[in-house]
């Protein structure tokens, strides 16, 4: 038996090999003109491109800070037992995705147009040894970093090491590249005849909505944490470091100034400057709002949910922050915070446990800020563009046109990712186990998994 | 020779500190520990839902003293660590058969 999958695992081996081989025999360049790997053509050609590339590269800097961030918010979310997991989770992604993006994620994304549904050049950038393609590459795999990230929150403290590694191959080789090619790849959402097509500036819908309902789908299929419901009642169990929480919100607000802004993909647009207030103000908001509204509804300050707020109001801001003006920044911001924490109880009442809050954090207010666009979008910038046709909402005359089509977007990427993410998650668990055995679970994922505790002298080490 | 445990508030051990030094009794053995007396837990609260912490961390305190100034270290602990609310601790006093010390081999009270 164990002969037969170890020959299985062999050939199915041999066969990627096999198809790499072909690709890169076949590859053909990305670029239309003749790839410039030194670059001075580039910039004899275009003697301002080094702001862009500053510019650029500056953005994706700070989106993969990000990365930190989203590890200190986890980790501070989880238990101390957990603690060394969830960050290994955090590192991984990036390492392995890293990977995956590079040899078919990028091509699948970014590639030439087949059929409007995925791309289908530049595997391993192979004939697209050129700065311009190296540029691009790199903001597009730190964003799909991001998508991948988002999903270790919501499966936290029971989901396997190795089948998050699973995971992690299949959402940045397949199921990102394939929808962000959809929106950003010039394939069909991008292309609906309504308004402008469906338009997402940094990716509420392309990498929160996404990450969110792939959370919730693997929350479903792994089932709650022993001890967070009790006959049926949702009981809170802590984070072990508000400390940690806190800065990790912090580092991802200063993250999303280079994950909105930078994604004009020039520093040509000043549209920048009013993409990055837009960006602060709707954090601000959002934080302001849930901090409220949990006074409101449980009589305390309660930073946990207001730490969630902000981010709320950052997912939110996302799709639109491009197209709107300040108030309406601080408008969505605060929508945001009240569906966080409305979609916080919701989650809890349907008995899934999503420990960190990244379903209604990520999930629902990538929806509301792709919906957002089709409200608020007042007609001052294009599409990537600063020419005309601008983008309208209803509040700008802009009629239900590009209301359709976010509309339409937010379906799908409900539909998508929540889909095949949970057949992924099923399938996992079916090849090789998808949930922590329970004694597992009981001891923590640290020295069961790892071999290591993140505090390792506060209970009894000597 | 009397050992005294007193299991006290965290925030009350810089002033039991202070007057047992005022005592003579300036060295003492501390252990975090948790636990509850009929108080029982108190209530928290982590993103948006209260749950109960059942056993509340406190400190206690550990001191050999002389037969003598048992009264005095116990009158410097329960004046400084009372706040006349519930879960101000308690204080068990035992015998000590033998004490040593260590570095010199010295017994008894000089071990103190």
């Amino acid at each position: 038996m164990l002969d037969i999958r170890k020959h299985k695992t062999k050939l199915a081996f041999v066969v990627v090999i096999a198809a790499f081989s072909l690709l890169i025999f076949v590859a053909p360049s990305l670029t239309t003109a003749e790839p410039d790997p030194t670059g001075a053509e580039t910039l004899s050609q275009n003697p301002s491109a080094p702001v862009n590339y500053v510019w650029i590269l500056i953005s994706a800097f700070l989106v993969m800070f990000m990365q930190p961030g989203f590890a200190m918010l986890e980790a501070g979310f989880v238990r101390a037992k957990n603690v060394v997991n969830i960050l290994a989770k955090n590192l991984m992604d990036f390492a392995l995705g890293a990977i995956a993006f590079f040899l078919v994620g990028y091509a699948f994304m970014m590639g030439p147009d087949l059929f409007g549904i995925i791309g289908s050049e530049g595997f391993l950038l192979l004939g697209s040894y050129d700065v311009g393609v190296y540029l691009n590459f790199l903001f597009m795999l730190v964003f799909a970093a991001t998508a991948a990230t988002i999903v270790s929150g919501a499966v936290a403290g029971r989901m396997k090491f190795k089948s998050y590694f699973a995971y992690t191959l299949v959402i940045t080789a397949l199921i990102y590249p394939i929808y962000g090619h959809w929106v950003w790849g010039g394939g069909w959402l991008s292309q609906l005849p309504f308004g402008l097509g469906h338009l997402d500036f940094a990716g509420s819908g392309v990498v929160h909505a996404m990450g969110g309902f792939i959370g919730l789908s693997g929350a479903i299929v792994l089932g709650p944490r022993f001890g967070k419901f009790k006959d049926g009642e949702p009981k809170a169990i802590p984070g072990h470091n508000m400390t940690l929480a806190a800065l990790g919100t912090f580092i991802l607000w200063f993250g999303w100034f280079g994950f909105n802004a930078g994604s004009t993909l020039t520093a040509q647009h000043l549209r920048i400057a009013v993409i990055a207030t837009n960006t602060a103000l709707a954090a601000a908001a959002g934080g302001a709002s849930a901090m409220m509204i949990s006074k409101w509804r449980t009589n305390h300050w309660d930073v946990g949910m207001a730490l969630n707020g902000v981010l709320a109001g950052l997912v939110a801001v996302t799709a639109p922050c491009a197209w709107i003006e300040g108030w309406a920044a601080i408008l969505i911001g605060l929508a945001g915070g009240a569906i966080m924490f409305a979609g916080v109880r919701f989650i809890e009442s349907k008995g899934i446990d999503d420990p960190v809050g990244a379903v209604s954090v990520h999930g629902f207010n990538g929806l509301w800020g792709l919906i957002a666009v089709g409200i608020f979008a007042d007609g001052t910038y294009g599409k990537y563009a600063t020419q005309a046709p601008f983008v309208e909402g209803i509040l700008y005359g802009g009629g239900l046109g590009q209301l359709a089509s976010q509309v339409v977007g937010a379906v799908t990427v409900v539909a998508y990712a929540f889909g095949l993410g949970y057949l992924m998650f099923k399938a996992i668990d079916h090849f090789i186990g998808l949930r922590a055995s329970p004694d597992e679970e009981i001891k923590g994922l640290d020295l069961t998994e790892h071999g290591a505790q993140a505090y390792p002298e506060e209970e009894g080490g000597l | 020779m009397k050992r005294i445990e007193a299991i006290i508030r965290k925030e009350r051990l810089d002033d039991v500190r202070s007057a047992l030094e005022e005592v003579n009794y300036p060295g003492m053995t501390l252990v975090s520990v948790k636990g509850h007396g009929r108080q029982k837990g108190i209530k928290e609260q982590f993103r948006g839902r209260e749950y109960e912490v059942e056993l509340l961390p406190k400190v206690e305190v550990m001191i050999v003293a002389e037969d003598d100034s048992v009264d005095e270290v116990v009158q410097a602990i329960v004046e400084n660590a009372r706040t006349d609310e519930v879960g101000d601790g308690k204080v068990f006093i035992s015998e000590v058969e033998r004490a040593i010390r260590i570095r010199t081999g010295e017994e008894e009270e000089k071990a103190l």
